[in-house]
């Protein structure tokens, strides 16, 4: 550290012991006046953020850990600014916001300082040290923001999945799955998840997969279709496929894949008769020994 | 690797699935250097967690208490239910190998981190004779019988990441990482 | 064949089916003394059907597969069916990733389900009109 450098963290470790208040109202003040800022978060919510971030911004300071590595290495440090972060992420603030939040508080930080000292050599320091500290801190926070928003994007892609890959009981025991669009691998496991559980639950003896609404089958299809069959299988349960359009079977039948130990049928009604059938004269689930 | 991103099994080459590193382990018998260091390095920001536990694979009722805390380690990190199940059958296979190939060895449990995504790592290590022919180890020898053949490869479907190091004569490390929420 | 092994696991005894169950803490020596007690008792009580509860298992690992696929193959040659019943929901899903399925073993969703397969039906009457509607015609 040079002698500018310690210098500075002086001034500043004084500026935040002295007027810890004084920064975390401006800094409040500062986010509310930019109302680019604005992440459906409260005045109080802000101040809370604020005190914790100073406190932590202080402990840090007072230490030992370089200027550009404090946001970085101080636990208590880094992980204010992540929370700084994914609350705004959460409350669906703008990218910008995180970003900002950091900014205003430099200069939050660096008015402190002019209350300690008008020396412009100092001030300069003071400056040079609040942007180390604080660029770190707008590169985590805009990485974490990332995150949390890429975080709630796949949450709220799978509840839409769970929607539209609902499970209906059709007849007593038989429960059915009407699959609209390509069966990916997400999709696989939500249908697998919600049709072995609804199994489970309803002690269904046939199940139905209709897939009327699936565009196209090749093999990956195909092979995620297999896995649901033979899971359903395991479980004890029988597996139909319904809904296979005649595009679709000849597809299938051209790319060579082999549905022959599933039963398939061209309508879910048909599928239907089918399971009713079956119920009523019990027949155990052999799972077929694998060709070799 | 998620099932269903490759539906044919038996695959030859084992890769670490972070687009950061890859590193293709090279697996020739020859080539018999024991990489335990660059795992780590390259991947950006992943840190652990610093809670790691060891657990010794040397009997029978070892392959239980190794179960019993990987299922308790996976509730920590806060895995569904069938994601738990999976951790925790990826972890029996693997252990097994290491008791009845590999002589016995060691589990350690290490809950990782990957910005604001929780992993579970599982390394199990044996100073057994080492696998000659890995591709074999990965090849499924489901279709002629489980328990026969290593089952590696059944092991690496349920897992995320899987990096296996490996030679004749040196013993076997396997390094299986899952995620809570996909990379 | 003088004493009875004794694995520690219930195998009770319904009319002509064995009713037994897994549970999770299965080693290799457990694993032996319940395939041998159950074999002995197949013969020994003459049953022609077996159900096997696995509803309470976490896990089933290649280990637990091919006891379970031992088991099956067991009973049949001494002229039994078996039943593998109440298989969990994320087991299945873990299985068919691991690649294993359970090939050659028949499987149901509960031990009711199971039981009427070896023939026990809960309503007895039922029976006779079940067997008429297989008869509709279907394509």
């Amino acid at each position: 550290m040079t002698i500018d450098e310690a210098d500075a963290r002086h001034h500043l470790c004084g500026a935040l012991r002295e007027h810890a208040e004084y920064v975390a109202d401006r800094w409040v003040h500062l986010q509310k006046e930019r109302a680019a800022l604005d992440a459906g978060l409260t005045e109080a919510q802000l101040r809370e953020e604020a005190d914790v971030l100073v406190e932590q911004l202080s402990s840090g300071l007072h230490g030992d850990l370089a200027a550009d590595r404090l946001v970085t290495a101080h636990a208590g440090l880094r992980q204010a600014v992540i929370e700084l972060s994914l609350r705004r992420a959460r409350g669906g603030a703008a990218p910008s916001a995180t970003a900002l939040a950091v900014l205003a508080l430099k200069e939050a930080l660096l008015e402190a300082v002019q209350l300690g000292t008008s020396d412009a050599a100092s001030l300069y320091s003071a400056a040079l040290l609040i942007n180390r500290v604080l660029d770190a801190a707008g590169a985590l926070s805009f990485a974490t923001y990332v995150e949390g928003r890429e975080e709630i994007i796949r949450r709220q892609s799978r509840q839409l999945l769970e929607v539209s890959t609902p499970v209906v009981q059709l007849w007593d025991r038989v429960l059915a799955v009407p699959l609209v669009g390509t069966l990916d691998t997400s999709r696989t496991q939500v249908v697998m998840e919600n049709l072995l559980g609804a199994i489970e639950s309803s002690e269904a003896q046939v199940t139905i997969i209709d897939i009327t609404g699936v565009p196209t089958v090749d093999t990956a299809v195909a092979h995620h279709l297999m896995q649901t069959v033979n899971a359903v299988r395991l479980m004890g349960a029988d597996c139909f496929i319904s809904g296979i359009r005649p595009p679709i079977a000849q597809t299938i039948a051209q790319l060579g894949i082999d549905l022959s130990a599933i039963v398939t049928r061209a309508t879910l009604s048909d599928a239907l008769g089918a399971a009713i059938a079956l119920i009523a004269s019990p027949v155990s689930r052999t799972i077929p020994v694998a060709a070799r | 690797m998620r099932p269903g991103d490759d539906p044919s099994p038996g695959l030859v080459a084992v890769e670490d699935h972070h687009p950061q590193t890859a590193a293709v382990e090279d697996h020739h018998p020859q080539a018999a250097a024991t990489r335990l260091g660059p795992t780590h390095s390259g991947q950006a920001a992943e840190t652990a967690g610093g809670s790691a536990s060891r657990h010794p694979i040397r009997s029978e009722e070892h392959l239980l208490t190794a179960r019993h805390a990987v299922r308790a380690a996976t509730l920590d990190v806060g895995f569904t239910l069938v994601d738990q199940t999976r951790v925790v059958t990826a972890a029996s296979e693997l252990v097994r190998n290491a008791y009845i190939h590999g002589g016995g060895g060691t589990l350690t449990i290490e809950v990782v981190r990957r910005a604001d995504v929780r992993g579970l790592r599982l390394t199990v290590t044996d100073h057994g004779p080492g696998i000659s022919d890995l591709d074999a180890a990965f090849t499924d020898g489901y279709t002629t019988g489980p328990g026969l053949g290593h089952g590696l490869g059944g092991a690496r479907r349920l897992m995320d990441d899987f990096r296996i190091h490996t030679a004749e004569g040196h013993g076997t490390t396997v390094v299986a990482t899952r995620w809570t929420t996909p990379p | 064949m003088s004493d009875p092994a004794n694995s520690g696991v219930p195998i009770l005894r319904l009319g002509d089916v064995l009713v037994t169950g897994l549970l999770d803490e299965l080693d290799d020596k457990a694993a032996m003394a319940f395939t041998e007690e159950l074999t002995q008792r197949i013969v020994a009580d003459r049953a022609t059907g077996v159900l096997i509860d696995i509803s309470r298992l976490e896990l089933v690992d290649s280990f637990v597969a091919r006891i379970l696929m031992e088991l099956a193959t067991t009973t049949r040659l001494l002229g039994a069916r078996v039943i593998v019943a109440g298989m969990r929901p994320a087991v299945a899903i873990t299985l068919v990733e691991l690649g294993l399925g359970l090939p050659g073993v028949a499987t149901a969703v509960n031990a009711e389900q199971g039981m009427a397969v070896l023939g026990w039906q809960r309503h007895p009457g039922s029976q006779a009109a079940g067997r008429e509607a297989a008869h509709a015609p279907w394509r």
